[in-house]
C-alpha cells in the first residue's frame, strides 16, 4: 500500500492517528485494582489460614491501603468519563458481558468489604499503633472508633462484619481475585486491539496485581518473617510474570499477521525501549535480583526493590493501555483536511 | 431483518457527499464526521498504479463488540441489527471506542458516544439512509440480507466483496465490492 | 413469533444467559433536565421550497428543507431534474453552509479614505446607491458610459447584464467564459456548427467508450455526468483518461495514458490517422455529413502512432489499442470536450481536433454519442428596446480574436490599465460574484487596473479579496434567499426550474435582481423596470409556456415535449448550421479568418531546467475559491496538497505533509506554504495543485492562508488566437523547502 488516506476531513483527535481514549486515568486506576486486590488477597488468605497473630501487618495493617486507593481508583474512573452528568448510569444497569460494568461493580463490592475488613480489626490496630509509636496514627484510629461507637448505624454494621468475619473473608477473597484479574479482562475483551485480545491478560495483571501487593506489604512490615517470607512469594510471582510476558509475546508471535505486527511494537518498533528497558530491566530483574541478595543474606534497603516493583507495576500499565490502543486491525491513515 | 451497506469501490469517486449529507441529516456537529472516505493507493507510476474509494461508517455488526463492552447498555441493537446509542444511558467510559476496530465511534461534543445509525429513522420509514439516498454515484447500496430480492442482497451473490477487518471477529454488515 | 436467528444465538450464548435476561437497567428514570430528544426530523416534519444550486454553474434543482422554527435544515435534489436525477453533489449538499456562514458580508459598505486603504465604514441601501450614482455620472460625463465596465458571474450576474443593456453599456465579460470553455464552444461551433452550452449534451449513461483528455469527472462535481459515468461504469464501458495525473477517473478507466502535458493535439492527430488509414471510420456517416473529408486525410498522413509516441511519451501500441477501442464502440463513443479547456493558448484547435475525430466516428447526434439537446422557447420579459452604445466588448475584441463570443475579461482589463490611452478606456468596475483577483490570471495586472478606476463596485456574498479594492460593497443575499430567473438550460428533454427563496435574506442582504433595479431606478432607467418584484416577471414568463409560478413553487421543476429529434435520425440528411451545411472536419470559418483550418501539433514549451509543470484542478467537495470558506465543505477540505512523484520526493529530500513554498519561472512565490503529498499518482516532471486555496482574504477565517493558490503562480498567459482564451498551463514551479522572504506569510 503506498498510500492510506483519510480524504473526508474527519480529524478526530481521539481516533487518529490511532485511538487515545483511555489517558492518564485508566492505567491508573488498572494498578489501584491490581494493588488493592493483592493485599486484599493476602489479607484474607492468611486471616482464613490462622496466622493473623503470625503476620498482623498482611492481614490488619496493610489493609488500610486498599480502601484508601480505592476511593483514589473510583474517582480516576469517573474523572475519565465524558458524559459525567450521566455517570451514574453506570450502576443502574447490570451487565455480565460488560468488564467495565462488573468491574465497577466488583469495585463498588471490594470497596465496602475493604472498608469493613481493617474497621473490624479496629482494637488491634490501636493497639499495634501504641505499640509501634505511632502516636499519629493510634489517635486516627481512636477517633474513628469513636465514630463508629457513636453512629449506631456503623457500629451495627461493623459488630455484624466482625461476628462474621471468616465468611466475609472468604466473600472477599473471591472478590479480590475477582477484581485481580478483571484489570486486566478490561482490556483483553477488545477485539479491536490485538495487543490486548488475549485471555493471557487477565492473568498477567493478576500475577504483577499480586506482585506489587507483595512488596507493599514487604515494605510496610517491620517483622522479618514477614518481610522474608514476602520477598520469597514475590521472588516467585516475578518469574511466574515473565513466564507470562514471554508466553504473551509467544502467542502473538505466533498468531496471525496483525498480531506479529502489534509484537513487533516491543521488538524494534516504538515501545522496544520502555518496555525491555524501563518496565522488565527495572520494574522486573533488577528488583529480582536485589531480593534473591536479599534472600542469600545480602542487606538491601527494603524501599529500594518495594518501589522497582510498585513503578514497573504502573509502567506496565501505561504501556499496555497506550501500546494497546495504537495496536489496530486498520492502518493508521493520513488525513488531508 | 438484517440490515446491511455494500460500497462499490468500482464506482466511487469519494466526494464526500455522504459525508455532507448524513451531517445535514442527522445535525452531526462540525468537527464530527459519522462516515468518512479512505483513499487507497496501491502499485506504481505509471503500468500498476490502481486507486479506491471506500466510504465508511460503522459496520453494523453481527457481533458488535461495541454493545458487548457498554457497561449500561447505552450501545444497543434495535431492528434490524442496527446498532445505536441512547445518549442519555452513556457514560462516555470510551470502552466502546477502544472495542471497535472501525473507528466509527467518537465522543460527541457534549460527551456521549455518537455513530452511524444507517438513518433507521429513514429506514424505519420506508428510505434508505441520507447518505445512500444522495450518492451521486449510486456507490451505495442498502437493503435488507434477509430479502434476498433486496438490491443489497443481490449485488452480494453477484459481485465479489471484501469486508474490513474480518479477523477481529466482528460479522461486520459493510460489504466493499471489488 | 419470532424465531430465534444465529444473531440471537450469540448473543445468548457469548452474553450468559443470566447477562443477557437482566441487562436491562434496574431503573432508569432519567431526569428530564437531562432528556433530548436525538432523532432527526422526518421529512414529513419538515416545510420544502424549490430552489436552484448556487455552488458551482452546473444549476441542480432541489428542495431545501425547513425545519418548525423555520431553519434550514438541509438540501436534496429534485427527483424530477435531469441535471441532479434527485441527488445533490457534496458542494450542493452543503450549500446550507453558504447561508449559515457568519463570515459573509452583512451589510453595505463604502470606502473611508483613499483607494486602497481597505476601511470601510456601514452605509445604508440607500447611501451606498447614492455613492454610486454619483460617481456613474461623472464618468459618464468624462468618458461615457461605455467606460462603465461589468464583470460578473453566476445566475445573478444576468440581472446586471440587463442593467448594463439598459444603461446603454455593453462592456462587459463573464471571466467564466474565456478562462473556461470559450475554446471549446468556438471548437465545435466552427466544426458542427453549434456549440455544446451546459449541461454539455453527451450522452454518457448510453455510451460503450468514454475518451476523457485532461477531463477529471469524479473531482469535478459535474453532478450529471458523474451520474452518467457512474451508470457507464455499471453497464461496462470502457473509459480511456488522457491525463498526466492518475485522476480519479483513471482510476475507474481501463486504460491510462499519461501523456506529456501540452501534446495532446498530437495524439488526437496519432488518432485520426489510424482511424482513417485503418479504415475505422464510420464511413456512411463521413460521406453523408462532413466537409472536407480527403483534406483532412492527406493532411494526417504522416501523423503516426510511432510520431506522437516521440512527442506524447505514449507507448505507440497503447495508441492504437485505444483508437480500437474508440472504432469499436462507434457510434456509441464520447471523445468528451472537456470544460475549463483554457491550457496552452491552442485550445481552440485542440478542441477541433476533439470535435473532428467525433465526427470521424460518427457520435454526434448518436445514441451513446452527443444528443440532440433542447429547451425551452422561454419568452423574455417585454421591454423598451435597448440604446444603442458607441462602442462595446466586441469593438476592443474581434479585431484581435476574430473567433471570440463573449467579452474576454484580460481584454476589458487591458483597456482599465494606467498605460491605455486609446479611444476606449475604461474607467469603473463592477463586478458581481466574481473574484477577479483570483480568477484572473496575472494578479498583479488585474491589481493595477483595479486601481487605475474612478469606481470599483463589487456585489459579493463574501468578503472575497477583491472586495478589498472596492469604494462600494454591496452585499447580495445567498440563493436560498432569494429568486432568480427561470433556469432554462438544455437537456434531453426541455426543462424549466425555479429558484424561490426558502428563507429571508439574513442581515441586510439584498437578492441580486432588487440591487440592479435600485440601482436602474435611480439612473433614470425606470422604463425598464416596470414590475416592482421579480414575481411578475417570473410568473408572467412561466404563464407563456403554460405554466405559473404557482405550479412551480409546488414542484420546483418541469418537463416538456421535445419538439426536434433526440438523435439524428436514419436517412434523413442533417443540416449543420455551418456554412457548408456539413461537419466541416475543414473549416471554412477558420480558414476565411486566416487561422489554421485543420489542426496543427505545435511544441509547447518544457519546463526549465529545475522547474516543474504546475497543474491545477478540482477537488470534488469544492467548486472555485468561493465555496473553500463554507463551513461544511471546509470540513471536508480545508487546504490543498502539492501532489509531488516519489523520485522528486526523493531527490530533494521531500516528506509527506512537509510544508513548501512554490516559486515560478517569473519569480513570483506563493504567499503561503502548501503541504506535500508524495504520490505516484502524477508524473515525475509535474506537480498538482487544487484550485482555489490560499485565500488571501483575512475575513474568510476559514479559508484565509490555508495551501497555496495555484493562480498566483500563473503569470504567465497564453492567449488563443482564435478566441482570447488564457491558457494558463505553460507555468512552471520551483519547490522551495525554506519560508522565502517574499512569502507575505
Amino acid at each position: 500500500m503506498k498510500e492510506y488516506l483519510i480524504v473526508s476531513g474527519r480529524d478526530i483527535n481521539i481516533l487518529y492517528p490511532h485511538v487515545n481514549v483511555w489517558g492518564f486515568g485508566i492505567p491508573l486506576y488498572l494498578f489501584i485494582g491490581g494493588l488493592a486486590a493483592g493485599i486484599l488477597i493476602f489479607a484474607t488468605l492468611f486471616y482464613l489460614m490462622g496466622k493473623d497473630k503470625e503476620f498482623p501487618v498482611t492481614v490488619k495493617i496493610a489493609t488500610i491501603v486498599p480502601p484508601l486507593i480505592i476511593a483514589l481508583g473510583l474517582l480516576f474512573l469517573i474523572g475519565d468519563l465524558r458524559h459525567k452528568p450521566f455517570f451514574w448510569q453506570l450502576l443502574t444497569h447490570f451487565r455480565l458481558q460488560s468488564p467495565m460494568n462488573w468491574g465497577a461493580w466488583t469495585l463498588t463490592i471490594v470497596f465496602i468489604l475493604s472498608l469493613l475488613w481493617p474497621l473490624s480489626f479496629i482494637d488491634d490496630m490501636i493497639e499495634y499503633f501504641q505499640q509501634h509509636n505511632r502516636k499519629k496514627w493510634a489517635n486516627a484510629f481512636i477517633w474513628i472508633k469513636n465514630l463508629i461507637e457513636k453512629v449506631r448505624i456503623f457500629k451495627v454494621i461493623v459488630d455484624w462484619f466482625t461476628k462474621n468475619r471468616k465468611a466475609f473473608a472468604i466473600i472477599t477473597l473471591i472478590f479480590s481475585i475477582i477484581l485481580g484479574i478483571y484489570t486486566g479482562i478490561l482490556l483483553s475483551t477488545m477485539n479491536a486491539r490485538p495487543l490486548w485480545n488475549t485471555p493471557i491478560l487477565g492473568l498477567l495483571f493478576l500475577t504483577s496485581g499480586i506482585s506489587t501487593a507483595t512488596v507493599t506489604i514487604m515494605w510496610i512490615t517491620d517483622n522479618e518473617i514477614e518481610r522474608r517470607l514476602f520477598t520469597k512469594i514475590d521472588f516467585y510471582t516475578i518469574i511466574l510474570e515473565m513466564y507470562l510476558i514471554f508466553q504473551l509475546f509467544f502467542n502473538l508471535a505466533q498468531g496471525p499477521e496483525i498480531q506479529v505486527k502489534t509484537a513487533q511494537l516491543f521488538f524494534g518498533g516504538e515501545f522496544t525501549a520502555i518496555f525491555w528497558a524501563l518496565f522488565v530491566m527495572l520494574g522486573l530483574v533488577v528488583p529480582w535480583i536485589l531480593e534473591i541478595l536479599e534472600l542469600k543474606g545480602f542487606h538491601v534497603p527494603v524501599a529500594v526493590p518495594a518501589f522497582l516493583i510498585l513503578y514497573g507495576g504502573l509502567v506496565f500499565r501505561y504501556i499496555m493501555v497506550y501500546a494497546g490502543e495504537i495496536s489496530s486491525f486498520l492502518p493508521s491513515p493520513t488525513i488531508l483536511h | 431483518m438484517r440490515y446491511a451497506m455494500a460500497v462499490d469501490t468500482r464506482k466511487c469517486v469519494g466526494c464526500g457527499d455522504c459525508v455532507v449529507a448524513c451531517q445535514t441529516e442527522n445535525n452531526v456537529p462540525l468537527g464530527y464526521a459519522r462516515d468518512w472516505i479512505v483513499e487507497i493507493v496501491k502499485g506504481s507510476y505509471p503500468n500498476t498504479l490502481k486507486v479506491h474509494f471506500e466510504s465508511r461508517r460503522c459496520h453494523h455488526c453481527d457481533d458488535p463488540p461495541c454493545v458487548r463492552v457498554c457497561p449500561t447498555g447505552a450501545s444497543h441493537i434495535v431492528e434490524g441489527g442496527i446498532v445505536k446509542v441512547t445518549p442519555e444511558e452513556c457514560i462516555g467510559c470510551g470502552a466502546c471506542i477502544e472495542a471497535c476496530p472501525y473507528e466509527a465511534r467518537y465522543f460527541h461534543p457534549d460527551g456521549y458516544v455518537d455513530k452511524c445509525t444507517f438513518c433507521d429513522h429513514r429506514v424505519k420509514n420506508g428510505q434508505d439512509p441520507a447518505c445512500v439516498e444522495v450518492c451521486p454515484t449510486h456507490c451505495l447500496i442498502f437493503g435488507d440480507l434477509d430479502d434476498p430480492e433486496s438490491p443489497v442482497s443481490k449485488v452480494l451473490k453477484e459481485r465479489e466483496y471484501y469486508t474490513l477487518a474480518p479477523d477481529a471477529g466482528t460479522h461486520p454488515n459493510l460489504f466493499f465490492l471489488k | 413469533m419470532k424465531e430465534i436467528t444465529r444473531r440471537d444465538f450469540i448473543k445468548i450464548t457469548s452474553a450468559g444467559l443470566i447477562g443477557a435476561a437482566i441487562s436491562k437497567p434496574v431503573f432508569n428514570f432519567i431526569p428530564p433536565f437531562l432528556q433530548k430528544d436525538h432523532t432527526p426530523p422526518l421529512e414529513s416534519e419538515l416545510t420544502k421550497s424549490p430552489t436552484v444550486c448556487d455552488i458551482c454553474f452546473w444549476k441542480c434543482a432541489g428542495w431545501a428543507w425547513k425545519d418548525k422554527k423555520g431553519n434550514i435544515v438541509k438540501l436534496t435534489g429534485n427527483h424530477l431534474d435531469p441535471h441532479s436525477n434527485g441527488r445533490l453533489c457534496p458542494r450542493g449538499t452543503g450549500g446550507l453552509g453558504a447561508y449559515y456562514d457568519t463570515d459573509r458580508l452583512k451589510r453595505p459598505l463604502i470606502r473611508v479614505g483613499k483607494p486602497g486603504s481597505q476601511k470601510f465604514k456601514e452605509a445604508t441601501w440607500d447611501e451606498a446607491f447614492d455613492y454610486i450614482v454619483d460617481k456613474m455620472k461623472q464618468i459618464e460625463a468624462k468618458y461615457g458610459r461605455e467606460a462603465m465596465a461589468l464583470f460578473m458571474h453566476g445566475t445573478t450576474g444576468p440581472h446586471f447584464e440587463y442593467l448594463w443593456e439598459a444603461y446603454g453599456s455593453q462592456t462587459y465579460a463573464e471571466p467564466a467564459i474565456a478562462q473556461c470553455l470559450v475554446s471549446r464552444e468556438v471548437g465545435f461551433i466552427a466544426t458542427f456548427g453549434q456549440g455544446l452550452g451546459s449541461p454539455e449534451p453527451t450522452d454518457t449513461r448510453n455510451t460503450k467508450c468514454l475518451v476523457l483528455i485532461g477531463n477529471h469527472i469524479g473531482e469535478n462535481m459535474h453532478n450529471g455526468h458523474v451520474q452518467e459515468m457512474s451508470a457507464a461504469i455499471d453497464h461496462g464501458a470502457t473509459i480511456i483518461t488522457v491525463d498526466p495525473r492518475f485522476s480519479t477517473a483513471a482510476a475507474h478507466s481501463k486504460y491510462w495514458l499519461p501523456i506529456k502535458p501540452g501534446t495532446d493535439i498530437a495524439l488526437l492527430l496519432a488518432w485520426m490517422h489510424v482511424i482513417i488509414y485503418e479504415d475505422l471510420y464510420d464511413k456512411d456517416y463521413v460521406q453523408k455529413n462532413t466537409y472536407g473529408f480527403d483534406y483532412l486525410k492527406d493532411h494526417v498522413k504522416n501523423f503516426t502512432p510511432e510520431w506522437a509516441a516521440t512527442i506524447t511519451t505514449l507507448d505507440p501500441n497503447l495508441i492504437r489499442k485505444t483508437a480500437y477501442e474508440m472504432a469499436k464502440a462507434a457510434p456509441a463513443v464520447i471523445i468528451h470536450p472537456g470544460r475549463h479547456t483554457a491550457w496552452y493558448g491552442d485550445d481552440t484547435q485542440r478542441e477541433r481536433a476533439i470535435a473532428i475525430l467525433n465526427a470521424l466516428l460518427g457520435s454526434w447526434g448518436r445514441r451513446g454519442g452527443f444528443y440532440l439537446p433542447e429547451k425551452v422557447d422561454l419568452p423574455k420579459f417585454p421591454h423598451p428596446p435597448f440604446p444603442e452604445p458607441r462602442w462595446s466588448w466586441r469593438t476592443i475584441t474581434t479585431d484581435k480574436f476574430k473567433y471570440a463570443i463573449a467579452g474576454v475579461t484580460n481584454v476589458l482589463i487591458d483597456h482599465s490599465l494606467p498605460e491605455y490611452d486609446g479611444p476606449y478606456k475604461i474607467k469603473g468596475w463592477f463586478v458581481v460574484a466574481t473574484n477577479l483577483i483570483q480568477s484572473i490570471p496575472d494578479q498583479q495586472k488585474t491589481i493595477r487596473a483595479l486601481q487605475n478606476q474612478d469606481l470599483v463596485v463589487v456585489v459579493d456574498i463574501l468578503p472575497t479579496e477583491i472586495t478589498g479594492y472596492a469604494d462600494v460593497i454591496l452585499p447580495e443575499a445567498t440563493y436560498l434567499e432569494r429568486y432568480d430567473l427561470i433556469r432554462n438550460n438544455h437537456h434531453r428533454t426541455p426543462n424549466l426550474a425555479l429558484r424561490a427563496p426558502a428563507v429571508e435574506p439574513k442581515y441586510e442582504t439584498k437578492p441580486g435582481w432588487w440591487i440592479a433595479r435600485e440601482l436602474g431606478i435611480r439612473l433614470g432607467l425606470e422604463k425598464y423596470y416596470p414590475w416592482k418584484t421579480i414575481e411578475e416577471v417570473l410568473d408572467w414568463q412561466l404563464r407563456q409556456v403554460g405554466t405559473s409560478l404557482e405550479e412551480m413553487l409546488k414542484v420546483g421543476v418541469k418537463h416538456f415535449d421535445r419538439k426536434t429529434p433526440l438523435y439524428i435520425p436514419d436517412g434523413v440528411n442533417w443540416p449543420f448550421p455551418t456554412n457548408t451545411g456539413k461537419i466541416e472536419l475543414y473549416s471554412t470559418d477558420l480558414a476565411a479568418m486566416g487561422y489554421d483550418p485543420m489542426p496543427v501539433y505545435k511544441k509547447h514549451e518544457d519546463p526549465p531546467a529545475g522547474y516543474l509543470r504546475l497543474i491545477y484542478g478540482r477537488v470534488p467537495m469544492h467548486s472555485f475559491g468561493r465555496t473553500i470558506n463554507n463551513p461544511y465543505l471546509n470540513e471536508l477540505r480545508s487546504e490543498n496538497h502539492l501532489w509531488v512523484h516519489p523520485k522528486v520526493a526523493k531527490l530533494m529530500g521531500l516528506e509527506n505533509g512537509q510544508e513548501v513554498w512554490l516559486e515560478n519561472q517569473d519569480g513570483k512565490v506563493s504567499s503561503f506554504a502548501v503541504k506535500v503529498r508524495i504520490t505516484e499518482r502524477i508524473r515525475p516532471d509535474s506537480v498538482y495543485l487544487p484550485h482555489g486555496f490560499g485565500q488571501k482574504s483575512k475575513l474568510l477565517h476559514r479559508a484565509y492562508g490555508r495551501g497555496a493558490l495555484d493562480n498566483e503562480l500563473i503569470t504567465k498567459v497564453n492567449l488563443d488566437p482564435i478566441t482570447g482564451s488564457t491558457g494558463m498551463r505553460s507555468n512552471f514551479v520551483k519547490i522551495l523547502t525554506s519560508k522565502p522572504q517574499k512569502a507575505n506569510s
